[in-house]
Parts: structure tokens; sequence; C-alpha cells
């Protein structure tokens, strides 16, 4: 048995993971989440916001982590439409353009309403800007020093939402989603920190911990990783039960169950790992 | 004088970027060089794509050992970049539909955006959910109980892996919000496995990483200065260059 252990052909683990998590994905298993203080905060700085407040929502982040931070961003752009919330996008990622497409088509197929023929006076796309940190810094001083225009070349002073717009130390709420670099650290060190700004911000679970000390002067609140965004799911279905019958709006809760499994597989595997690392010692060949 | 301009504009455009936070006359100057920054950054694309050429140039001009690849990302680069720029399949905007040009780029269905979404996002995605299978095999082979810190850190793996899922309600949820040791003090639900993680997130990750921060600020900030004044010009490239 130790034998077949040692010798195991890794390709079956690859196959054991793959079972795992398709499975759970396949049958669409979803667990009830209780939003931590944490989640609870972003959603209160969403939530207690007047209706119709202007918010920032800067999606810095590509199709590789789309599958941790979409719902997250879905999220954001859902609540801020529940609260018939001004959305200003923007991204300092040049593949983020289409992410910040995909929560624009939320807006118009789930909140025609509300946003629908409705652009430039509800919601505006300024699209990317080159310069990282540097583009973070003009925004929150001189706005129109870094984009004069919007993604379709329309002069800013010729958009309701932008006119009188100088920077974004005048929105109420900056909510960033963010994969890496340029992302939510510069957003804290160049943008709310040094102006106050209040903001919110999703990320992945390896950026938490360097997000987490930022907590709760410099950040509101914090998303991490899709725990994160099916807490957040959760509390917006909680305050808003309509939501509940939209199956788009539970993207993070229905992928809690592959990371369920996933993650039992894990300690199983670090567990078997070691009892054949002890089983060695024991016959003195590890 | 080669090094020379490049110390001075530096050291200038540094030390107004500095004075910003203090002297409220510098902010206007400050904007202005983080606009030009930001120009200089968007040129970075062009320096940036001309040395993949290079680099790939080089690898199939020496037959070096993977030389196919190095040929499929010139094919790919040309091709992205010439759908982009003709804006292959991208109709006319509305408002100009006399310029068969006017179209936005990333118009969906357009040659573009098709290979946007069905071929970068599938590879992207695919690269990344890729780790899934590299970690588990790594838990399988590597993680041992070699000695006492590997065993505190397989330990505190176990806590947040279990304590981020549903599986912390299963294991521990049923634990009592009762005192262990007479009134007050710790209670079992305290040993719940997401108040566990939470605890390690709080109460050390958080502290731990606001001791690197400080000290990683401390350090940039010195080195900063070093380069504004010129005492560190490694970044101008070797004295020999000079």
């Amino acid at each position: 048995m130790l034998k077949i252990l040692q010798n195991l052909d890794r390709r079956w683990i690859f196959l054991t993971m793959f079972v795992a998590v398709s499975v759970p994905l396949i049958m669409g298993t979803t667990f009830p989440e209780t939003p931590s203080d944490q989640v609870l905060a972003v959603f209160d700085a969403v939530d207690n916001l007047p209706d119709g407040s202007n918010i920032v929502m800067a999606l810095d982040y590509d199709p590789a982590s789309a599958g941790e931070l979409q719902p997250m961003a879905s999220a954001f752009t859902r609540h801020c439409a529940l609260k018939k919330h001004n959305i200003y996008f923007m991204t300092l990622w040049p593949q983020g353009i289409n992410m910040i497409q995909g929560s624009i088509d939320i807006l118009n197929d789930e909140y025609p309403e509300t946003y629908k023929g409705k652009y430039g006076t509800k919601y505006v796309n300024l699209g990317f800007r080159a310069g990282n940190e540097g583009v973070i810094k003009l925004v929150v001083e001189d706005l129109k020093k870094s984009y004069t225009t919007d993604i379709h070349g329309t002069n800013l002073d010729n958009i309701p939402l932008t006119k009188n717009l100088k920077n974004i130390q005048q929105v109420d709420l900056l909510a960033n989603v963010s994969a890496g670099y340029p992302g939510s650290q510069e957003w804290v060190l160049y943008g709310s920190s040094p102006f106050d700004i209040p903001t919110v911000v999703g990320c992945t679970g390896v950026q938490a911990p360097i997000m987490l000390p930022y907590i709760p002067d410099q950040l509101t609140g914090i998303l991490a990783a899709i725990k994160g965004a099916a807490e957040y799911e959760q509390a917006i279905i909680n305050h808003y039960p309509d939501l509940a019958e939209n199956p788009k709006a539970k993207e993070g809760l229905i992928r809690m169950g592959p990371q369920l499994v996933a993650h039992v597989l894990l300690i199983s595997l670090i567990v078997l790992g070691n009892v054949i690392y002890f089983m060695e010692r024991r016959q003195g060949t590890a | 004088m080669k090094r020379t301009v490049p110390l001075l504009i530096s050291a200038v455009t540094g030390f107004v970027l500095i004075g910003t936070a203090f002297i409220p006359m510098f902010e206007e100057w400050g904007n202005d060089a983080m606009a030009w920054f930001n120009l200089l950054a968007a040129f970075a694309f062009i320096l940036g794509g001309g040395n993949l050429l290079k680099m790939q140039l080089q690898k199939i001009s020496a037959q070096q050992a993977g030389w196919g690849y190095a040929a499929v990302t010139l094919i790919a680069f040309f091709v992205t970049l010439f759908v982009g720029l003709a804006k292959v399949g991208v109709h006319p905007n509305a408002k100009f539909p006399e310029y068969s040009w006017s179209g936005n780029y990333l118009e969906e269905g357009g040659a573009f955006w098709w290979f946007f979404e069905y071929i970068f996002t599938p590879l992207s995605a695919t690269m990344f959910a890729l780790l899934a299978f590299y970690i588990s095999s790594a838990a399988f082979r590597a993680f041992r109980a070699k000695n006492t810190e590997a065993t505190i850190l397989l330990i505190i793996a176990v806590i947040v892996l279990l304590g981020r899922t549903y599986a912390s309600e299963w294991l521990t949820g049923g634990f009592p919000n009762e005192p262990i040791f007479g009134e007050g003090g710790i209670t079992y639900s305290d040993f719940k496995l997401d108040h566990l993680s939470q605890i390690i997130m709080d109460d050390f990750t958080t502290p731990g990483m606001r001791a690197i921060k400080i000290g990683i600020a401390l350090g940039v900030a010195s080195t900063s200065l070093k380069v504004l004044l010129g005492v560190d010009r490694s970044y101008l490239g070797s004295d020999q260059e000079a």
C-alpha cells in the first residue's frame, strides 16, 4: 500500500481535483453564507448612501482573475443599480475594458428602467488610461488632465455626469475590484488615504493580507476572494429578497460549493502525504 | 551629459512631487509631471511591442530551442494588431456612417472582440485554473510536517482552509456559546473554525503585514531619497555607459 501511494501518478490527483471541482459546479450546490463584519461594512458603505449618489467603480482585473472577481464586480453593480446610484466606470488594466462591459450589460439588461439609454446621465465609461498610479494621482486631483474624453471619444465637458466633475474627491464612494498591480493598494495609497475618499475594495485571496492593514481607517471594508463575494451576494439578497430569483446574482454563492470540496480534498491530500512521510520515517526511508 | 540630464529630470520631478504634499503652489506642477508620466507610460506599450518583436525574431533567426513558439507569438501579435487597428468586422459609428473606421474597435461581433472573448479569455482562465491542479499535487508531495515550524504552518493552513468554507459550520457549528471554565472567559463557540480563522487573520496576519509594510515604506523612502539626491545612480545603467 505504502509503495502504491509513494509512486502515485500525479495525474490521479489532477483527475480527483477535476471531479471535486466540476461535480458541485454542475450540480449548482450552494450553502448559506453569513456576511462577516468586513462584508457588512462594504454593504453599508453602498447601501447607506442616498439614492442616486455618485460612485466610481474601478475594475482593475483581467479574464484570468474573472473567476474570482467577476462575482464581486457584478454584485457591486447590482447593489449600485438597486440604489439607482450614478456610476463612473474606469480601469487601469487594458483588459479591464471588457470587464467593464460586463457590468454595463448588467445595468442595461437587468435594470433597463434606470439605466437603459441613460449613458452619460446615469453611468459613464471612462475606459483605460496607461500610467498605473500616475493615473490615480491625476484623477483624484484633476480628472480632465488624465481623461479628456470617455471611451467613445466624447469630450467629458459634453457628458452631464462629468461636465462639472473636477476630480473624484467629489464622488461619494470609490469601489475598486482588483487582481493585483495596479489596483486596490495603489487606490488606497494615492486616492483614498491622502484625500479621505470613502473606499471599499474587492480583491483576490492572495491580496487580502496586503489590504487588511488598511482597515478601518484608510479602507471602509473589503471583500476577500470568492468567499467575500458570496457573503456580499448573501447580504444583498437578505436586504433585497427579489434578487434571490435571479440566478446570475448568486455566482459567488455557487462557486463556494467547488471551493468547499476542493479545500477538503487539499486537506485530505496533505494528511495523506504526511501519513506516507511518517510511515517512511518509521521505516527509515524518509 | 548622458547621465546629468536624466539625473536632473529625476531630481526636479521627484522633489516637485514631494513638494505637492506640503506646498499648494506645487500642486499644479505635480499634476503636469504626472500627465507627462502617463504619456510616457503610453509610449512604453510601443517600446514593449518593439522589444517583443526583437526578442522573438532573435530566437527564430538563431533557431533556438522552442523557436516555433516564438513564431506563434509573432503571428498572434501581428494578427491581433491588424484586426484591432483595421477594426475588422466593426460597423461604422451611427453618428458618422460615412467613415468606415469610425466604429469602436471593441464592438460586439467584431474580430477583435471575438479574439478577446473566445481566445484570450478562455486561454487566460485556463492558465489560471491550472494552479488548482499544481497546488493539489504540491499539497500531496511537499507539505510535510518535518519540523515544528512546518507543523504550525500546516495546522494554520488547515484551520484557514476549512474556516473559509461551509465545512466550518458542519464541523464546529454546534459548539455552544457557553463558558468552558466558570462564568465569562473563553466559550466553546470561540473554537469554531471560522472564528479561529478570523483570529489568525486579525491578530497574526494583519499586525505582521503592518510591520512589513512600515519596513517597506521606510526602505522605499530612503531609496527614493538616494535616487533623487543622485547617490544611487544604478537606474541609469552601469558607469561604463556614462
